[in-house]
């Protein structure tokens, strides 16, 4: 029988097996930021020992900086030691760490991709839920807890039961309006907030192949939020491309050997996937949550399900069976591991371009990185967006997780690009509905909830 | 981390008779804010242990003078709600080194052997027999052999079996945790290093 990606790369990475079946999985490459990391180091520092192979560790502090100012001191005092503390553990283990202000600087998910450190057939760990986002580039990437943190720390190595596999294919042109974003959303719908639960997800089919690779990273960045493992793409010519000439990446010979090596990633056509999904991208339109968990979605010019968890509903402040188009958007919100790339920025300034941004809604636009807003003010993205009252923030987390100054006031309407709508996620009583960038720009120019295709005269 | 080695050994537990106990009750949110993994003892059961006015709550077992030991006896599923690691940390460092129930929640169970803390699981019925001998003497003593997998109540002499992954029961038996044992492969990791595929 064949094997799947995943087993390929799992399998190559396995040191040895435990009896009981854990594994002793050798990582790559771990990334670290300043929430999850501090313990980690403090158990190092117990033991008297150090962190075994700093080489391969990457550091950036993304979560609880600010968005603006950012040459000040940060305001939050416990914010503010666990970046001073992120910088302090790094400079003495010999980490290189892009802290704030530097030009490498970003959101951890980002920037590993961006710099060419994520590379085809890579275990990668990092001590966020969204790790998943680097199996964009045909990596077994994953989020881990604290312990595991430092176990990679200790030894370059996790402990770690092997996932089953699942494989969801998605097949067809993509409708006009709609993005990578709006693939994700609807497939979380589909298979619900924890069909994924104990798999590790490979996406594929001929939708998928069309995306680019920041349209892949968008979908498997929210592997987690149907509660698989990881999600991942077979890597391609577009992978190659993406990752050639960047400067962590392999260089001249050493890349074209890389890629080599690259073209053997791929499932095995007789490979047995433990469960299977099969989605058609014409069924697939600009999407949104009217909930409280990202399975909550529907496409955007649909009503509410009558079957939809009334304390959801209650806590949204709608009703079920009716239609969110209309209701008002207070805050929209750009950005995060999940839209945060150049990509996003420039699909959202096509749409606003010679619009207005509408009176009453704040909106906030977060390049995902320092690299990312070095480009888009190279492109002039800054000024099309300052012409329609929108202004480009610094890169970090922001509204994505309540941890900094960016958070959206209880009660107020949030229409966000971010990956979780949790009760108050972006901030206590906050209500967030996930969206991709076309829903995002449609709510910022009308201050309601609007459907891009008509919004902007998208034809189908 | 320097785990003392688990071996057999003897002592009173403290009942906490309820059900579906999840991670929120043993660790509050607001006590995950910290650098440094140390101190989350004090806050173990922090909103039932002490009131308002952080005056200790008299009637909860933890507070009750005529309780003491290394075990910790709950009732079933035990550790659900957030995957937090500090629940773990919290019940270690208050100094218990095994929580007994009817059921664990999966994510708590696993956090807790990469703790040292190791989870008993019993039958319901065995369970109730065990806050039985508590409340019949809350000084009662109970055995807990890892090498033979057996949880047993002195005074009656019953015992109860207990599962545990292989590779973890060496873990403890030798009082090590992952880092340590990971460490303790160096080697072998170098070695993958250099001849891996």
């Amino acid at each position: 029988m064949g094997k799947t990606l995943l087993d390929k790369i799992w399998d190559a990475h396995t040191v040895r097996v435990e009896d009981g079946g854990r594994c002793v999985l050798y990582i790559d490459r771990q990334y670290i930021h300043e929430v999850t990391s501090p313990v980690a180091f403090a158990g190092l520092e117990r033991r008297g020992i150090g962190v075994a192979r700093p080489a391969q560790i990457t550091a950036t502090a993304d979560h609880n900086i600010p968005t603006e100012n950012q040459h000040l001191p940060i305001e939050e005092p416990e914010s503010r030691r666990q970046v001073a503390a992120l910088e302090a553990n790094c400079a003495k283990h010999g980490i290189e760490h892009f802290g704030v202000g530097n030009p490498r600087q970003g959101i951890v998910h980002i920037i590993g991709p961006e710099l060419g450190f994520t590379q085809p057939g890579m275990t990668i760990v990092c001590g966020d839920s969204h790790t998943s986002t680097h199996g964009a580039l045909g990596a077994v990437a994953f989020g881990v807890g604290t312990s595991e943190v430092e176990m990679v720390f200790a030894s370059q190595c996790i402990l770690q039961t092997k996932p089953r596999t699942m494989r969801i294919t998605v097949d067809g042109a993509l409708r006009p309006g709609v993005e990578a974003k709006d693939v994700i959303l609807y497939i979380i719908s589909q298979i619900t907030a924890s069909g994924g639960t104990g798999h590790f997800i490979e996406f594929a089919g001929s939708t998928i192949r069309s995306l680019s690779m920041e349209g892949r990273m968008t979908v498997c960045n929210m592997s987690i939020e149907c509660g698989a493992r990881g999600g991942m793409i077979a890597p391609d010519e577009k992978t190659f491309e993406y990752l050639r000439g960047r400067e962590r990446a392999p260089q001249g010979a050493a890349f074209d050997e890389a890629v080599a090596r690259w073209r053997e990633l791929y499932s095995d056509p007789d490979a047995v996937f433990d469960k299977e999904y099969h989605f058609d991208a014409a069924d697939i339109s600009p999407m949104i949550t009217y909930g409280t968990n990202p399975g909550m979605g529907m496409s955007i010019d649909d009503a509410i399900p009558a079957s939809s968890d009334p304390k959801a509903l209650e806590y949204m402040g709608f009703q079920s069976g009716e239609r969110l188009l209309g209701k008002p958007a207070d805050y929209v919100f750009v950005g995060s591991c999940t839209n945060g790339r150049i990509e996003d920025l420039r699909r959202f300034a096509s749409f606003v371009r010679g619009r207005r941004k509408a009176e009453g809604v704040t909106a906030w636009i977060v390049p995902g990185s320092k690299g990312v807003e070095a480009q888009a003010r190279a492109e002039g993205l800054d000024r099309i967006l300052a012409e329609a009252g929108f202004e480009l923030r610094q890169p970090g987390c922001s509204a994505c997780l309540a941890m900094n100054a960016d958070k959206i006031p209880a009660g107020k309407y949030s229409v966000s690009t971010s990956n979780r709508n949790f009760e108050g996620r972006q901030g206590p009583g906050a209500r967030t509905m996930l969206s991709g960038i076309a829903v995002a720009a449609a709510a910022a120019v009308t201050g309601r909830i609007s459907d891009p295709r008509e919004v902007f005269g998208i034809k189908d | 981390m320097s785990i003392p080695k688990f071996e057999t050994f003897t002592s009173g537990a403290v009942p906490v008779e309820v059900e579906n106990i999840d991670t929120d009750q043993i660790i509050p949110a607001r006590f995950l804010k910290a650098t440094e993994r140390k101190g989350f003892g004090d806050n173990l059961f922090r909103d039932w242990r002490y009131d308002s006015a952080n005056r200790p709550i008299v009637t909860f077992p933890l507070n009750d003078p005529r309780y003491g030991g290394q075990i910790l006896v709950a009732g079933r599923n035990f550790g659900c709600g957030s995957s937090r690691e500090h629940a773990a940390w919290a019940i270690a460092d208050y100094g218990f080194r095994v929580v007994v129930s009817s059921f664990f929640a999966d994510i708590f169970r696993n956090n807790a052997l990469n703790n040292g803390l190791l989870p008993v699981r019993v039958e319901e019925s065995f369970l109730a027999k065990i806050f039985a001998a508590i409340r019949h003497d809350p000084q009662a003593q109970f055995t807990v052999d890892l090498d033979n997998q057996r949880f047993t109540i002195v005074a009656s002499g019953e015992s109860a079996p207990f599962e545990i992954d292989a590779y973890k029961k060496r873990c403890l038996q030798n009082g090590y945790d992952d880092v340590d044992y990971l460490r303790s492969i160096s080697a072998e990791i170098e070695s993958y290093e250099k001849h891996r595929p």
